[in-house]
């Protein structure tokens, strides 16, 4: 009976004397950390996609908290909903940011951009592109191979089967960004959502001359000029024989596209035209047919 | 007999055009002279559109050190100067020019007279190859004068002339050994005098004996003093300066450093003729020899073509493409590129064009590594080719730093060697790549 009592009241002893010192050094060395980085972290949504360009989520809560004002922090994936949740914490406020999306600028499905070779290496674009230019006439556009698929954490691209082009996820993407810097080609790119997703973009990266252009796509800008002379804002620009809407400029009033006449300017969510509008394309596109033919 | 002491392999020879006179090809209609088809930064075009040109003038002028000069190497109009598809798979800035007629510019001597004496100082001889534009015609496209000129505090001790054409299929240096010993002999002596030594050693590689016994009854008829010929067991990469070096005289670069660290200068054979044709004769480089090779060629041989003109036209002098082609490969097949066309221009590195049947062409499946460390046997460079595919792949770039991916050679050994048909060097240059980027950026 005694040997348990020693025991009890030694280990009793000992425990409470360990306890005490640990009590006094943590007291001594106790870190003092800001409670709000805890807070914002909750916030967030600990995808750690490095779209806000700190190293995750709780390096962007530490820069929260050291920035004097929010301006130019912004977390791609959360949002203003987050933003807002963020800015509520901290005392301050949130400034507003457009909502953005990964967009790609080629249209070079299989049968608009005709292969004229086959390549059967690694499965990687990174790879592929520092081989050549790539399975078709085209040595701009998208290799198809999927390194975007790859690198995006919110499964919001994808390879469509069909025109072996990725396509992106509206409802999934975050525009994080991590696809634009993957992209060894460089076409992706991050462009305003625009109300109700509705986008204008020119879907196309080649820098040929219009006839080396088209000869290997047939989607592809010709540098034709004819939408810079259409769109009355400006927004549209030309360099090395490739058209560019600025995405700042652009009102999305859709006088660019009908006057593209290799269809590259793509336009996204919009309704259908009205009637006379839509036989004038479909007759041009009828025209241009027949010259083919 | 001497070879390099870590890794290598010994894929098939293949080597059916060996033996085979070289044939001067036609001259084309067009000639697409790239202007950076070297390694470098590019040259600046210094003729405009409608200009009349000579063969041998000066066309682009180098811009920087490590750059060089391109000439003509046709007479005639410069139609236009424009971006055109080259071997790289890419589109470059080219000047194309319509061959009219064959009229060379005076001051070079079209003669076949061997020209011995050489009465240049050094400098004046470095100063006439880096205006002659001369490159390094192995493959790797390295200006040759900045290889003459050693950094200060650095001394060169001895001459290696890389006469060893491990790649498979490839003859053109040997042919050329061949036919112009003498020549070589003599660029070996211009090219000892540049560096101011008296030693120099030619390494040829066992599977060419008549030019291993032509060189040595060459020296001894012509009584040249410090030349040496060095018998070297077929192995590839033998070829590759750092294992060349090894095998020829022993020594072992340091990783990262390059061969004048340990007192070597490496030439390629063919580069050495350049020097003899461009110092002697006044004649800048402007055409090189070809092999056309594969195992449904017709006819494979070794083409003396002008530098511009497209591969398609080499072609056929050597009969027709064969049908059952799958891949054309400029260069051998262990270290060249696969192009997408014939219409690509031959360029300073291009040393042959390999035709690949349809069977040969295409690319074992890939399977999961077996951990069998035949990649790490192989790697002349004594590196981990396993372990750095798979650094590149999960982006562990500071480890695959460590591991030294930036000392690979991309000889392909590895890819070869796989039992597994594992895409090693692709993933290990692309990581490579990568990690001279971050160090580049780091050093800023």
């Amino acid at each position: 009976m005694s040997v348990i009592l020693t025991a009890i009241v030694v280990l009793s002893v000992v425990g409470a004397g360990c306890a005490g010192i640990l009590y006094l050094i943590g007291q001594k060395f106790k870190v003092e950390e800001d409670p709000r980085i805890q807070q914002v972290q909750d916030v967030l949504p600990s995808a750690n996609c490095g779209g806000c360009g700190y190293p995750g989520c709780a390096g962007f809560a530490v820069a929260c908290i050291k920035a004097d004002s929010l301006d130019g922090l912004n977390c791609p994936p959360g949002g203003a909903d987050v933003m807002q949740k963020v800015a509520a914490i901290l005392g301050r406020t949130a400034t507003a940011t457009t909502k953005k999306i990964a967009v790609l600028r080629c249209n070079g499905s299989c049968e608009e951009r005709p292969h004229t070779n086959q390549y059967e290496g690694a499965t990687s674009c990174a790879i592929a592109s520092a081989l050549y230019g790539g399975e078709t006439g085209c040595t701009f556009g998208c290799l198809g191979l999927g390194d975007c698929v790859l690198t995006c954490t919110f499964d919001a691209i994808h390879i469509n089967p069909a025109t072996m082009l990725p396509e992106v996820d509206e409802e999934k993407c975050t525009a994080c960004n991590a696809c634009v810097k993957k992209c060894p080609k460089m076409i992706l790119e991050l462009r305003k959502q625009g109300p109700k997703s509705r986008r204008i973009y020119v879907s196309c990266a080649n820098k040929d001359k219009g006839g080396v252009a088209k000869k290997s796509c047939s989607v592809a800008c010709i540098g034709c000029g004819k939408c810079v002379k259409a769109c009355t804002f400006e927004a549209i620009t030309m360099a090395n024989n490739l058209a560019y809407i600025d995405d700042e400029k652009c009102r999305l009033c859709r006088k660019c596209a009908p006057e593209c006449p290799t269809n590259a300017i793509v336009e996204l969510n919009f309704p259908p035209r009205k009637e006379k509008e839509v036989t004038e394309v479909t007759k041009v596109k009828e025209v241009t047919e027949t010259e083919n033919s | 007999m001497k070879t390099f002491k870590i890794g290598g392999v010994h894929p098939e020879e293949n080597k059916f055009s060996a033996g085979k006179t070289i044939i001067t090809t036609p001259l084309p209609k067009q000639a697409i002279i790239p202007v950076a088809a070297y390694l470098g930064a590019p040259s600046v075009p210094i003729v405009a559109k409608g200009d009349m040109v000579k063969v041998g003038q000066l066309i682009g002028q180098s811009g920087g050190f490590i750059s060089s000069n391109v000439h003509s190497s046709v007479s005639g109009k410069v139609a236009k100067i424009e971006d055109s598809l080259d071997a790289s798979g890419y589109k470059r800035s080219s000047i194309f020019i319509d061959v009219d007629g064959d009229e060379w510019l005076e001051n070079i001597d079209r003669s076949p007279e061997l020209v011995r004496e050489c009465h240049l100082s050094p400098e004046e001889i470095i100063k006439k190859i880096a205006d002659a534009g001369i490159v390094g015609l192995g493959g790797a496209t390295f200006p040759a004068h900045v290889k003459l000129s050693p950094p200060p505090g650095k001394t060169a001790e001895v001459l290696i002339i890389n006469a060893v054409e491990c790649e498979p299929y490839l003859t053109c240096d040997h042919e050329l050994m061949l036919e112009k010993p003498n020549e070589i002999l003599v660029g070996v002596t211009i090219l000892m005098k540049a560096l101011k030594i008296n030693r120099a050693i030619i390494g040829i590689e066992n599977n060419k004996k008549d030019a291993i016994e032509l060189f040595k009854k060459q020296i001894k008829s012509l009584n040249i003093q410090g030349v040496e010929i060095v018998d070297l067991k077929v192995q590839y990469p033998q070829g590759g300066e750092k294992q060349l070096i090894d095998a020829a005289i022993g020594r072992q670069v340091p990783s990262g450093a390059l061969p004048i660290e340990v007192g070597a200068v490496v030439m390629n054979v063919a580069t050495t003729f350049a020097v003899y044709e461009a110092v002697q004769k006044n004649k800048p480089l402007i055409d090189r020899v070809v092999t056309i090779t594969g195992k449904s060629v017709k006819t494979p041989g070794n083409f003396l073509v002008r530098l511009g003109t497209p591969l398609a036209n080499v072609v056929e002098q050597a009969g027709r493409m064969p049908e059952d082609t799958g891949k054309i490969v400029a260069g051998g097949p262990m270290m060249g590129r696969a192009v997408v066309s014939l219409d690509i221009p031959t360029a300073k590195g291009s040393a042959g064009v390999l035709f690949m049947t349809e069977k040969e062409a295409h690319r074992m499946q890939i399977r999961n590594c077996i951990r069998c460390a035949k990649c790490v046997n192989g790697c002349p460079m004594g590196l981990n080719p396993t372990e750095l595919m798979n650094f590149t792949e999960y982006e562990v770039w500071d480890k695959a730093e460590k591991c030294a991916i930036t000392d690979c050679i991309e000889c392909g050994s590895c890819s070869y060697i796989c039992p597994a048909y594992r895409p090693l060097l692709d993933y290990i240059r692309l990581g490579k790549g990568k990690v001279m980027t971050i160090i580049r950026g780091r050093n800023k």
